[in-house]
């Protein structure tokens, strides 16, 4: 296993909004979910999950339901609403059009300054 | 969309506050138990994969606090919780918060009023249009160096005519007035001034019924008019709007009432309560002397215009005057200051000292009280620590300080505002002579000034304790386990320097009280020169209009005294003109007779009082040579003159006074010889005694007077028989001022005291803080260190030793506060100098004395706990581990 990343501020929201938006998740689904698309290369600290869910919660991007789990047990599912959704394709747009531009500026050879 | 979702999510979480707690920890459980579930899945032992889950995860309850600060409510409601916590605790120390209360309730509530009177009476700007505009003109004494010396007539003209600077000049002259008795009310004496014609128009005053005067008014020989205060009109005519164009009898003549002032136009003093046109007041004659000062003038500045030029410009005028006539009695330049700082100039020094020590009063408030959380900060430091643990964050916790410290400053602030209400009142009302009275009361910048220093005191107070705790630090007591020095040795060290400074402001305080008192004592103890105890005096004024002739005047004097003298319990009754004590009043320029003339441009100046042949013996004023008046000295016979020893050594030292003529320079230029030298009286208490000339009061030169009787009984029960005799001789003649000499003295030092008991009585006030502050902090590092003591006992320390030590560690901070603080006391004493009467600013005795009480009180407070030290049982402070 190659050493994980620390996570960079402000995109465990992304993530999470990410990993909610394929489907309706559990808290701990959520994590696992992140683990397994990240291939387990990202650190994330278990408790502060829960802060960011209840902030996206509060900001209407989220909503949460009871439901049963897999093995029976009820469980709080998340889902995206639709401000949520616009709000996530935004900030993958920004993400995706910042990343281009460091990758870019990291790339960048002597000869082409 | 989302403000609606928003608002429900906070709408469930308000109204459902326990669901969500639920909902959070089953959802937290839910985690930890899948993650646990897949833990024992991939091969873990089911205790371990438990363990496993939980350390993960991370903080639980931190979790959970983090969560419930994302929901917006947990402001709102962790600041109630703060509250309740900080009632409950506060409520288990009633001790520490009725003193803290109390102290912050004293501190605002002061501050406050002060700050209200302050802002009246220095700041706020006159309630003229242009305020800053309005200037107050003097000339330059030639006779001394009195810079606000007052106009004469001519002057005024002479200025009217070539000074440039202002747009208008409006002459103002005191007086008072008989009332006559009208409509049922009694006959009195009130305080008038004459103005000129345009006084109201340059000031920007509309009178709010009637007119102002017109030029018509305001000449010679126009029909008598009189414009009244909004006071008098409310108080002797019920307000009456019916007053404009009646009749009221001024000094035995009539007035046309044209106009009434509106209700905040209390200038110059609120003592004023009507006004008069000078030119029908003042003869002609003395509106174009400019040796006769005796008015005042108010002048608008023409726009852009400052005050420095006009003052540059005016003396120019004035000494251009002062080279024309050399010889005249007339000012040697001339004098522009804002009339705002004009009204002012009396009471300005002693107001900025009050604020400052009130100032320093509410600093110290706070200290105690933040010193008071420091060590209340050691005892709960355990409890800081576990609530640390168990998910308070740092803010937290100091927010949890800082509701506790608004809750009291906030308290005290409430009842610090009630005070301020109440005391404004009574301030004013001691402090009577107060320019600008009528502007003073609490109003919605006295209570935003209250809040600001509520709020800045809860702050302080809240937020100092915490220096004493860091982050790092909290979680040591619970690693320590148990009693440590290391911990509690940081608090110590801050509550060591609280008290110095507390120590410090305390000693700056004691020291200006200290000197302010000793000065009041001072003027307390100046002997006026003549009797003063059980002596009672009264004043009138015999109107013209009645008493025109000189015989008129002695005769009522004569007769008036000899009703008196035959009053039973009277023991000697007489009458003078102006009494000791009560100002100068009346002064006149004089040359002696056969002597060559005074050099070009010098004065010989005396104080002028006329009395009854009684008078002397009747106050033991000590006859020094000579002889005093006698019955003879009389009407056109009145030309003797009684000098004081002070005019005698300065205007005749090298040669016998007795039997010279001096000429005074009146009208006709009066002769009067000199036939007895007295004794000095002082007519301030807080000046060496004036050169004083007596002329016979039966000389019919003089229309005012005040009678002074002694009696064997209580003096005071003479003054209704003596108002009964007055009104029996003139029923229409007002008498005022019936005061005992004490009562008089007791005036002129009012203010002295009134201020330095103020003074006093927060330094006192911050003694008892500081001696409560040291002797808690005391005892808490006693407590501290019992272990330590403990062991030293063991080892065979002296228990004197162990007093001695404990002691010196009490008194350190006291040493530096008490050193800081006498550095300070030198500096406020050279600040406060001016108002220091007979003192001093480096007044060794005070100092010393101030030194010394604080020292003692310190030792005091610091040798129960220390002695407590020493008798420890050795035994028991190790058991206690």
């Amino acid at each position: 296993m190659s050493k994980q990343l620390d996570l960079l501020q402000g995109t465990l929201d992304m993530l999470i909004l990410k990993s909610v938006s394929l489907g309706p998740l559990h808290g701990y689904g959520i994590l696992l979910r992140i683990q397994h698309i990240s291939k387990d290369r990202l650190e994330i600290q278990q408790g502060s999950l829960y802060p960011a869910l209840y902030r996206l919660e509060q900001q209407g991007w989220i909503t949460s339901d009871w439901g049963e789990s897999q093995n029976k047990r009820k469980a709080k599912y998340y889902r995206l609403t639709a401000a949520g959704k616009r709000k996530f394709l935004t900030e993958a747009e920004k993400w995706n059009r910042m990343a281009d531009v460091i990758a870019g500026i990291l790339r960048t050879s002597p000869e082409e300054v | 969309m989302i403000p609606w979702s928003r608002f429900r999510s906070w709408l469930n979480v308000t109204l459902g506050r326990s669901r969500m707690e639920n909902e959070m920890e089953a959802e937290l459980r839910f985690h930890l138990e899948a993650y646990a579930e897949d833990l024992v899945r991939s091969g873990f032992p089911h205790q371990e994969a438990m363990r496993r889950a939980r350390l993960e995860f991370g903080g639980i309850e931190q979790t959970k606090e983090q969560c419930r600060d994302e929901w917006h409510v947990n402001l709102l409601d962790s600041t109630l919780q703060d509250i309740r916590f900080a009632v409950r605790t506060l409520r288990k120390r009633p001790a520490f918060t009725f003193l803290a209360v109390l102290t912050l309730a004293l501190g605002i509530g002061i501050n406050t009023s002060l700050f209200t009177i302050v802002r009246s009476v220095l700041l706020s700007p006159l309630p003229f249009p242009q305020p800053d505009r309005l200037v107050s003109l003097w000339e330059r004494s030639v006779i001394n160096e009195n810079p606000y010396n007052e106009v004469s007539g001519g002057i005024f003209e002479d200025w009217q005519r070539q000074a440039t600077s202002f747009s208008q000049m409006a002459l103002i002259g005191e007086d008072s007035a008989n009332l006559s008795a009208d409509g049922g009310a009694l006959p009195e004496a009130i305080g008038t001034r004459f103005c000129s014609y345009n006084l109201f128009s340059m000031l920007g005053a509309q009178p709010v019924y009637g007119r102002p005067f017109s030029a018509d008014d305001d000449r010679a020989g126009a029909n008598p008019t009189v414009i009244l205060t909004y006071g008098i009109w409310k108080r002797r005519y019920a307000a009456d709007p019916v007053m404009i164009g009646k009749t009221i009898r001024l000094n035995a003549m009539p007035y046309t009432v044209i106009g009434i002032l509106p209700a905040w136009f209390d200038y110059p003093d609120r003592r004023v309560q009507a006004w008069l046109p000078v030119n029908h007041e003042v003869s002609t004659q003395d509106m174009h002397n400019r040796g006769n000062h005796r008015f005042f003038v108010t002048a608008r500045l023409k726009p852009g215009i400052t005050v420095a030029q006009a003052r540059t410009e005016l003396d120019g005028v004035q000494q251009h005057i002062h080279q024309q006539f050399p010889d005249a009695l007339i000012g040697k330049g001339a004098n522009v200051v804002s009339l705002a700082e004009n009204l002012v100039r009396d009471v300005k020094t002693s107001l900025i000292i009050l604020m400052a020590a009130v100032g320093c009063v509410l600093l110290i408030a706070c200290l105690n009280v933040a010193s008071l959380f420091v060590a209340r900060s050691a005892t709960r430091g355990k409890e800081f620590a576990l609530r640390t643990a168990l998910g308070g964050t740092w803010w937290r916790l100091i927010r949890g300080q800082l509701t506790e410290s608004m809750l009291l400053t906030f308290s005290g602030g409430g009842i610090g505002a009630l005070l301020a209400f109440a005391s404004i009142r009574w301030l004013v009302a001691f402090r009577g002579e107060l320019p600008r009275a009528n502007s003073i009361h609490v109003d919605q910048n006295g209570m935003l000034f209250t809040i600001v220093i509520t709020i800045a005191s809860g702050i302080l107070a809240g937020l100092l304790p915490s220096l004493s705790s860091t982050r790092g630090e909290l979680l040591e007591p619970l690693k320590e386990g148990s009693r440590s020095i290391r911990g509690g040795q940081h608090r110590a060290q801050l509550r060591k320097l609280l008290l110095t400074v507390e120590v410090a402001l305390t000693v700056v305080l004691l020291v200006g009280a200290g000197l302010m008192l000793k000065s009041f004592e001072e003027l307390r103890s100046v002997r006026l020169g003549c009797a003063t105890g059980n002596v009672l005096t009264m004043s009138f004024t015999l109107p013209d209009a009645k008493y025109e002739k000189p015989f008129q005047k002695a005769q009522f004097f004569e007769e008036l005294l000899a009703r008196v003298r035959s009053m039973p319990a009277v023991n000697s009754a007489s009458a003078v003109t102006v009494l000791p004590g009560n100002g100068h009043f009346l002064d006149n320029t004089f040359t002696v007779e056969g002597r060559p003339p005074l050099l070009s441009g010098q004065f010989q100046d005396v104080v002028i009082r006329g009395s009854d042949p009684a008078y002397f013996a009747t106050m033991d004023i000590p006859l020094l040579r000579g002889r005093y008046f006698t019955d003879a000295d009389h009407l056109q016979n009145g030309n003797a003159a009684v000098i004081t020893s002070s005019m005698a050594h300065k205007f005749f030292p090298d040669e016998d006074p007795l039997g010279k003529v001096l000429l005074i320079d009146w009208d006709g230029n009066p002769r009067f010889q000199i036939v007895g030298i007295v004794g000095d009286v002082l007519s301030n208490l807080n000046a060496p005694p004036e050169p004083t000339l007596y002329l016979p009061l039966n000389s019919g030169r003089f229309e005012y007077g005040s009678l002074v009787v002694r009696s064997a009984s209580d003096v005071t029960s003479l003054a209704l028989p003596m108002q009964k005799e007055i009104a029996r001789m003139d029923p229409d003649l007002p008498v005022s001022d019936i005061l005992t000499m004490e009562q008089i003295i007791g005036k002129s030092t009012a203010s002295a005291m009134f201020d330095a008991s103020l003074v006093l009585f927060f330094a006192v006030l911050a003694l008892i803080l500081a001696a409560v502050g040291l002797y808690s902090l005391l005892s808490y590092l006693v407590t501290q260190r019992n272990k330590e003591i403990g062991i030293r006992i063991a080892l065979g320390a002296q228990r004197r030793a162990v007093l001695q030590f404990m002691l010196l560690e009490g008194l350190r901070p006291v040493l530096i506060g008490l050193l800081i603080g006498l550095i300070g006391g030198v500096i406020s004493a050279h600040l406060i100098r001016s108002a220091l009467f007979g003192v001093q600013p480096l007044d060794l005795t005070t100092f010393l004395a101030v030194a010394l009480l604080v020292l003692a009180v310190a030792i005091a407070a610091c040798l129960l706990p220390a002695w407590r030290a020493s008798r420890s049982d050795p035994m028991v402070a190790l058991r206690c581990e």
